[in-house]
């Protein structure tokens, strides 16, 4: 393992950041801690780079124990969400300032930041002072700064954060080509669950200071551990006890086996695909992912009553009362996934 | 907020009257007094022994002052912003303290201090004289101009904030590198107004310096207690003059950190 972190608590005054947290990261992967504000994420990656100290647990470099070791011993590179340039330095001072720390000859310097400047497509902006730039350059500055020293791996906190979302899509792409150009063993920090899966192999889904699941997009897409893991990664409908994806919601126009009732309240179309937004008996609103085909052989309109039932669904509580929704009916795949169900531990 | 051309004319004008009436006219006058003769009698007047050995104690007090309060200045807002400690309120107070008390006052608890039964009336005792003397003047000067360097350097230090430094620290800068390589550069020009209020102040004091200065010609004469003296024996081509001088050297620190920061910013 690159990196691993190994039962980590981290307090700030009553505020619990981590409790009990524990990871791996395999050597050059590119992983994703994925979580809502305030579950921990950053507070890990600052903790990995020696920025924040551990109330408990350690933080293993190469199967190294670094977790004495201040931020400037660690041999990490580091990029923060607000870009954190040095605003006195030009382009060419940034990114050779840790070398200049580390006291390379002028010409080796020289060679090593124009490489750098070429690979982050900055070259011709060397002179530039950092407030010249555009915010997707100065992210690229500080990607090239961290860069630069050849650190053991490659910490990113948000770091499309303050960008807007063309700049942002263009800047992970790049990201993704970048790792497999250096293979640096990276780990991004995010709250935005399709970027994470666009750039990441790993991802780490963390909610108030633990670690709900880890494993690829697919395994927790498709095997999600808890309902947490389930509706942050994916869009999800409750109906009763279950939970259902909207692409796996059955749409009839008369009851059959394990169908219940609902009414048409909206039909948004979103391209491709029609959101059918739907209210149940009970009162629960809920709404189905259909195609622009299925939708036209349906004939659908506001108002209308329809039968749902899911193709699949997922429940992760220990309780057998089946409320609100019947015994999932055939084709079903209500399987073994409450054996794997993780009640709030 | 935005004003119609008449009252915009209106403010603008009440503004420089402002001004002109409580600073232009004044300093102008003096302008006008001292060369109202013509150059030589000023120039005599400044040229005098007495004149320059006060404006060589001015200067001697502004070189030793200004280092001593700047790097306190730098030390001290590093400790106030950087490092949250319950004790942080008293010293933030206490540095207010030279701002709220008059430097008579400034002057006599120098003396009480250092004079006879004093606390520290051993220096004396032990033949190193402090009041009367150019170190009790050194102390007054650096006691009124001990806020200026940490008030100008605390809000730059905090809107700056940590995240360069933190970025230094994973590029692998000890502390010692990062206050060089980049928190000194990104508060220098915060510093570097307050040293020029620093040296203005210091340049200026009269209060509490010619408390403990015993105001001896020749000896224990700063530029101001000069022109003080010079003005109560009637010689106000003296008095004038030294007062241009004055003026003129706090003026040259002013323009010198313009010249500065305008050619960095061009």
């Amino acid at each position: 393992m690159a990196i691993a972190v190994e039962g980590a608590h981290k307090r700030f005054g009553d505020f619990q950041a981590l409790h009990d947290v524990s990871i791996d990261v395999p050597d050059g992967s590119l992983t994703a801690l994925l979580g809502p504000s305030g579950s921990g994420k950053s507070t890990l990656l600052r903790a990995i780079a020696g920025l924040e100290k551990l109330d408990a647990g350690r933080v293993l470099i190469r199967g190294e124990d670094v977790s004495a070791r201040p931020a400037q011993k660690r041999e990490v590179g580091f990029v923060f969400q607000h870009y954190a340039a040095f605003k006195h330095m030009s382009v060419f001072g940034n990114v050779a300032f840790g070398l200049r720390i580390r006291k390379r000859s002028k010409d080796q310097i020289e060679r090593r930041v124009h490489e750098l400047l070429a690979l982050v497509q900055l070259e011709g902006l060397a002179d530039r002072l950092p407030s010249q730039l555009s915010g997707g350059q100065r992210q690229r500055m500080a990607l090239a700064r961290a860069l630069a020293v050849e650190p053991r791996v490659l910490l990113l906190d948000e770091p499309f954060g303050a960008l807007d979302a063309k700049v942002r899509k263009d800047l992970r792409a790049w990201l993704r080509r970048l790792h497999d150009e250096t293979g640096v063993t990276t780990i991004f920090v995010t709250h935005d669950q399709e970027e994470a899966m666009d750039v990441a192999e790993q991802l780490v889904v963390m909610n108030e200071g633990r670690v709900e699941q880890s494993g690829t997009a697919t395994d927790l897409y498709e095997h999600p551990a808890n309902e947490f893991v389930m509706s942050f990664v994916g869009e999800v409908n409750r109906l009763g006890e279950h939970f259902v994806r909207p692409h796996d919601m059955q749409v009839f126009l008369d009851p059959e086996v394990g169908t219940v009732e609902a009414m048409v309240r909206r039909i948004v179309p979103l391209g491709f695909e029609v959101r059918v937004e739907v209210v149940l008996a009970d009162g629960a609103d809920v709404w189905a992912q259909l195609t622009r085909a299925e939708l036209q052989r349906l004939e659908l309109r506001p108002g209308q009553i329809l039968h749902l039932r899911p193709s699949q669904a997922r429940r992760f509580s220990d309780s057998l009362s089946t409320a609100g929704f019947g015994p999932p009916g055939r084709g079903s795949r209500d399987d073994g996934d409450q054996e794997v169900s993780v009640t709030a531990a | 907020m935005s004003l119609s051309a008449p009252s915009r004319w209106g403010l603008r004008t009440l503004a420089l009257a402002y001004l002109a009436a409580l600073l232009l006219v004044p300093v102008g006058m003096i302008f006008y007094k001292t060369f109202e003769h013509g150059l030589a009698a000023p120039v005599g007047a400044i040229t005098s022994p007495n004149a320059i050995h006060a404006l060589e104690l001015t200067l001697l007090m502004v070189a030793i002052a200004v280092p001593l309060n700047a790097v306190f200045g730098v030390v001290c807002a590093i400790l106030l912003v950087r490092h949250r400690w319950w004790g942080n309120g008293a010293i933030d107070a206490i540095i207010n303290l030279p701002f709220a008390v008059s430097p008579v006052v400034i002057g006599l608890s120098l003396f009480l201090l250092y004079g006879l039964g004093g606390w520290f009336a051993g220096f004396s005792e032990a033949g190193f004289q402090i009041l009367f003397a150019v170190p009790g003047m050194v102390l007054a000067s650096v006691f009124v101009s001990v806020p200026f360097v940490v008030r100008e350097t605390v809000p730059v230090l905090q809107e700056v904030g940590t995240e360069q430094e933190q970025a230094a620290s994973t590029l692998g800068a000890s502390a010692w590198q990062t206050f060089w390589r980049v928190t000194l550069p990104s508060i220098r020009w915060g510093v570097a107004y307050g040293v020029v209020l620093t040296t203005a102040r210091v340049l200026g004091e009269f209060g509490a310096v010619s408390v403990v200065s015993g105001k001896i010609s020749g000896q224990t004469e700063t530029l101001p207690i000069f022109v003080a003296k010079q003005f109560e024996e009637f010689n106000y081509t003296g008095a004038y003059a030294g007062a241009i001088l004055l003026a003129f050297l706090a003026l040259t620190a002013l323009l010198a950190m313009n010249l500065l920061k305008g050619k960095e910013d061009a």
